[in-house]
């Protein structure tokens, strides 16, 4: 993770900037990230007291890959990833309040209760999902791509996977399909270098960019840590795709801060603790560009102190909303079954449903 | 009415769908240069062009999953499987995406597709290419099966699967696609899911079945019409949604029934029927329901062997006289 | 008081031969009870002193209520005396079912509280409950009854539906499927081997008399036939369920022995001729057409009247009696139905009738008249709602303006299921019949 030229402070359309990024943008991305930071600690907060249950797999210390992927796709492009989405999904345009009263299985959740943590869904902003097989959402993102494709469509897909999703046969088939058919779909991978709790390197005798390498799909390299960075990176390889580029594979170096999921150990068996202790004291998105802004002289303590309280608002907001929320009805387990329910014949055979 | 092959029926009816609805699209392997591995594709390629009529490589986990992603955003495609024993690389996405997708998005997002293809069993095609795979389709909700008999069924039933917005698994019969039948002229003829059809009837024990069995069935019921005995001859014709009243009004009928199936007995189409008939027959039944199907061993290469292990009209007729008392 | 005689339902003290405060003995007599039949001896059944006289010389008591208490001298029978009273109370307000009213110590008179002349119920006790169920007609409980009687029967689900709703008895049915198993087929044959008119009762019962005991054995159990198992099981679930009453016309039969002989004469040339009944059989067939609702079935949900009249003809056979059918009697000439008579009888005492040959009649007719009975009352067969019962001739003196001729004279009793043929419908029935047999030509019209 080298320094870029991000470093560099200028102008831009007349307001102080650095590297390239007004001021607006750079407060907009530290407020973001911000956003998905808290959330994620109240997340764990409310898993640790039994209100979240089941799977929980926290993306703090990603941020800015959340961020810089995400913020300059627009509300039409579709984006579709893993488990590890909370914040991906907040980043796309889904309200806190609704992740986490989905997250507490309430009614008033993203998927009304019934999907959790690892399926989140939002439509209507193009976020088309979590999901809970690894490599999964690979075809999926392919087939996203192909119907843009089909459509004459400007829009892009970006596919979100982790480093150990590159060994399934599924990311393998799509990869091939999305290059042989110039598809606009960008394959995401957010590299915290653990597979759970298998290091890449055990795992494949190719580097990372190989992967891509091998179906003609051009691959590059970021440094996730650096929001900037990885912003920058996206907004040009998006509009390339956009204008026709093709497929696109991206290998985005970042560091998860906490365990696999919340089931799991921050460290001990599979990473030391000093080198877990070591990112999250040198490697935090947050602090990287929050030093940064201060730096320039683009943000003071107490700016941020306020935006942190503001962001704090929100997400108790959220928690509150989620609280309060009601349970789903029993009966709307049987509604999203089927998209028609026939006129003729049983659909459903537990003597329960229709 | 016109006469023709199960084939062109199947043809027929994806041409009408994809001239009817511009969403609907056909994608699998050899399906467009090739004009289709079974040739149920032939012409499409070039009448509708290669975006919509698309070749895929050997993938069938990756263009399985394509056809999901692109149905949640709206497209009606249409997945070939060369044959649905290929289709269990594509088993993830089919049951972890396809079928549960509309419930884990809170209803947002519905996968209106069909996956098509011959399921069972040929001629000494030996055990990896002879499968029956109903079962695997219809084990999780959320995923409809159309296993259709006839040209007519073939074509009114593909037009409904591609119209219907629920994931659709529909099963052809890879001996089926030679044989001819008769099939309305209409402009827009489609057969609704759920309606079971009554191929025979007769009043004196019913034969349930779907698929290429239907023949099998049909076959049985006149060596037993030669001792006196008529049959009804049920083709359920589509296994989810089931027309379960035609089931239970055969059984009324002829107070006992057996169910005759290509797959394999343990947790067959027919143990499901079985069950049902149990349950909501169970006064109208003057004999246990028995089931005839394959053997329970995969299905052997060799030619008397693999006629051995498959169910027959014999066996069938056998089991007709058991529930009889004959 | 215990039941002396088979048929008691209650008894009368006349004389108590101990005195309250006695010692009895077991087997001691200490009263004589008068029952419907003879005065009888009461004897102690314990040991101890008569503590109580519950019911004086004189008095009468049903069958099972407590007379009297034996116990030890110094007892304290305060709660007996209680229960004992307020159970005869009881049991005299009206509920009459025997009670079981047994107690420690030996207590005379304690009398098991079965009600013995409900012949059904006395078969067995533990299903009791059940058999006076069946008894009530009522299909669920009769297959319940089945099985606690005979243990588990094995059928098929359609199997004992239809013997419910026919009031077959599955444990009558062999079955021919596989283990044994009753299925639909052996039930339709049972349905239809089911014999239908019973011979009916003839009307006073004889009176007990006193016999000379011969030596050897004193009496020979005669195990049940299939024919007779399936007899007493209709006629129980006939009667009991089907609320019979009967009207009893009488009929001159003049005319009819006019033209009896007449077409007997027409039918010379060609070997054959009618019996009287056979022009019966005609005419009642032509009766019911005119009153088709005597020509019903009762369904249970609902009455079925017949278009069509299908005559039940009892015919005695060995053992017992089954029913030939002659179809569209009403349409049919008097010859054809006399031949067609002898033919099914005949072959119906050889036992070769076909299922289809003695199911499906409308009305039944029984005629007992050629063994000298002039009146009787005959079972009505379920489902059909009427059987007519029909006497011999008999020359009788009348009195016919103002003189007193002798005539013949014939007794018709018809048994009518009160929920189908009310009073006025069945008389009206009977009427019209008597007027054809009374003149024949009316048949024709």
């Amino acid at each position: 993770m080298g320094e870029s030229e991000t470093a560099t402070v200028g102008v831009v359309n007349g307001a102080p900037a650095l590297g390239g990024f007004s001021k607006e943008k750079l407060l907009e991305l530290l407020k973001q990230m911000l956003l998905y930071r808290r959330f994620e600690e109240s997340a764990e907060e409310a898993y640790a007291i039994g209100k979240i249950g089941g799977f929980c797999h926290l993306h703090i210390g990603q941020e800015a890959a959340a961020a810089g992927c995400i913020l300059p796709l627009r509300q039409d492009d579709y984006i579709i990833g893993s488990y590890r989405e909370h914040t991906q999904a907040l980043a796309k345009g889904l309200s806190p309040e609704a992740v986490m009263a989905e997250l507490y299985g309430k009614a008033s959740g993203t998927s009304g209760g019934v999907g959790g943590s690892m399926h989140i869904f939002g439509v209507d902003v193009g976020f088309m999902g979590g999901n809970g097989i690894v490599g999964a959402q690979a075809p999926l993102a392919l087939g996203m791509a192909w119907a843009i494709h089909y459509r004459g469509s400007d829009q892009v897909c970006v596919c979100f996977l982790g480093d150990a999703a590159v060994n399934q046969g599924a990311f393998h088939e799509s990869m091939n399909m999305a290059a042989i058919w110039n598809l606009p779909v960008i394959y995401v991978v957010e590299n915290n270098a653990y597979g759970m709790g298998t290091k890449f390197s055990r795992m494949s005798d190719t580097e990372m960019v190989k992967k891509a390498a091998a179906h003609g799909v051009p691959a590059t390299v970021v440094d996730g840590q650096d929001v900037m960075a990885t912003y920058a990176h996206f907004d040009a390889l998006i509009e390339r795709v956009r204008g026709g580029a093709g497929a696109q594979f991206v290998d985005v170096e970042c560091y998860r801060f906490k365990g696999h999921s919340m089931s799991d150990p921050v460290s001990g068996t599979y990473r030391s603790k000093e080198e877990v202790d070591d990112r999250t004291e040198n490697a935090d998105p947050i602090k990287l560009l929050r030093d940064r802004m201060f730096a320039a002289e683009l943000l003071t303590g107490e700016e941020l102190k306020v935006i942190d309280k503001e962001v704090r608002a929100t997400v108790a907001a959220a928690v509150d909303f989620a609280e309060a929320a009601p349970e789903p009805e029993v009966d709307t387990l049987y509604e999203n079954v089927y998209s028609e329910i026939n006129p003729h014949g049983r659909l459903f055979f537990d003597g329960r449903g229709k | 009415m016109a006469a023709i092959t199960y084939r062109d029926a199947l043809n027929q009816a994806l041409a009408e769908e994809m001239e009817r609805d511009e969403n609907v699209f056909l994608l699998g392997e050899e399906v467009a240069e090739y004009d289709g591995a079974y040739k149920v594709s032939k012409g499409l390629l070039e009448r509708f062009g290669d975006k919509r009529v698309k070749d895929t490589p050997i993938s069938e986990l990756g263009f399985a999953g394509l056809g999901i992603g692109a149905a949640m955003v709206g497209l009606r495609p249409v997945v070939e499987f060369m044959t649905f024993n290929f289709s269990f690389l594509a088993l993830d996405q089919v049951i972890n995406t396809a079928s549960k997708m509309l419930s884990m998005s809170g209803g947002q997002i519905g996968i209106p597709m069909v996956f098509r293809g011959p399921s069972g069993a040929a001629l000494q095609l030996g055990a990896q290419h002879s499968q029956a795979c109903e079962t695997w389709y219809l084990h999780a909700p959320g995923i409809k099966v159309v296993t259709p008999s006839t040209p007519a069924d073939a074509k009114g039933l593909l037009k409904a699967a591609i119209r219907d917005n629920d994931p659709v698994a529909f099963m052809e019969g890879e001996l089926l696609y030679n044989v001819k039948g008769e099939v309305p002229d209409d402009a827009d003829f489609v057969i609704p899911l759920g309606v079971a059809d009554l191929k025979r009837e007769g009043g004196d024990v019913s034969i349930i079945t779907h698929g290429p069995m239907v023949h099998v069935a049909l076959q049985a019921a006149a060596h037993l019409a030669k001792d006196g005995i008529e049959a009804d001859v049920l083709d359920l014709r589509s296994l989810r949604p089931l027309d379960v009243d035609a089931i239970l009004a055969t059984v009324a009928k002829t107070n006992r029934a057996i169910y005759l199936e290509e797959g394999w007995p343990y947790l067959g189409v027919g143990a499901q029927i079985v069950s049902i008939i149990m349950e909501e027959a169970f006064d109208d039944l003057d004999a246990p329901v028995l089931r005839v199907t394959q053997a329970d061993v995969p299905l052997p290469y060799n030619k008397k062997l693999e006629i051995w292990a498959k169910p027959g009209a014999a066996r069938a007729v056998e089991a007709c006289k058991k529930v009889l008392y004959v | 008081m215990e039941a002396l005689s088979p048929t008691m339902e209650e008894g009368q003290v006349v004389k108590w031969l101990r005195s309250e405060g006695d010692g009895v003995s077991h087997g001691d007599v200490i009263a004589e009870i008068e029952t419907d039949k003879a005065t009888m001896e009461l004897t102690a059944r314990g040991d101890g002193v008569l503590r109580a006289i519950l019911v004086p010389e004189g008095g009468t008591a049903p069958v099972g209520e407590v007379i009297a208490l034996i116990g030890e001298p110094d007892e304290d029978i305060s709660e007996l005396q209680a229960a004992a009273v307020s159970a005869a109370a009881a049991s005299r307000s009206g509920r009459g079912e025997g009670d079981e009213t047994t107690a420690e110590g030996g207590v005379a008179a304690a009398v098991e509280g079965a009600a013995a002349d409900d012949g059904a119920a006395a078969v067995n006790r533990a299903a009791g409950a059940k058999l006076a169920d069946v008894a009530t007609g009522s299909p669920a409980v009769s297959a319940a009854a089945d099985e606690a009687i005979d243990g588990r029967v094995k059928a098929s689900p359609v199997a004992r539906r239809l013997a419910a709703d026919s009031g077959v008895q599955l444990a009558t049915v062999s079955g021919s499927g596989p283990a044994g198993r009753i299925v639909k087929r052996d039930v339709e044959a049972a349905i239809e081997a089911g014999p239908t008119a019973a011979p009916g009762r003839a009307t006073p019962p004889m009176p007990a008399a006193p016999v000379l005991v011969p030596s050897g054995a004193e009496f020979e159990d005669i195990p049940l036939s299939q024919m007779r198992k399936t007899i007493a099981r209709r006629l129980t679930q006939s009667i009991g369920p089907v609320p019979h009453f009967f009207l009893t016309i009488e009929v001159d039969m003049g005319r009819a022995m006019e033209a009896r002989a007449t077409i007997n004469t027409m039918l010379e040339r060609e070997g054959r001729k009618i019996s009287l009944n056979d022009l019966i059989i005609r005419a009642t067939a032509a009766a019911l057409k005119r009153h088709p609702a005597c020509n019903a079935h009762w369904l249970g949900d609902s009455i079925r009247r017949f278009n069509r009249v299908h005559i039940g003809v009892a015919v005695a056979v060995e053992d017992g009696l089954i029913t030939p059918v002659i179809r569209d009697a009403d349409l049919k000439g008097v010859a054809h139905i006399g031949a067609e008579i002898r033919e099914l009888a005949g072959r119906a005492r050889e036992k070769r009738l076909q299922p289809d040959e003695y199911t499906g009649a409308t009305f039944s007719i029984s005629n007992l008249g050629m063994f000298g009975i002039h009146e009787f009352t005959a079972v009505i067969n379920p489902p059909e709602a009427g059987i007519l019962a029909v006497g011999g001739v008999e020359q009788v003196p009348v009195v016919e303006a103002g003189e007193v001729v002798v005539r013949n004279r014939m007794k018709l009793t018809m048994s009518c299921d009160h929920r189908v043929i009310d009073g006025a419908l069945g008389a009206a029935f009977l009427s019209t019949l008597k007027g054809m047999l009374e003149e024949p030509a009316a048949i024709l019209v």
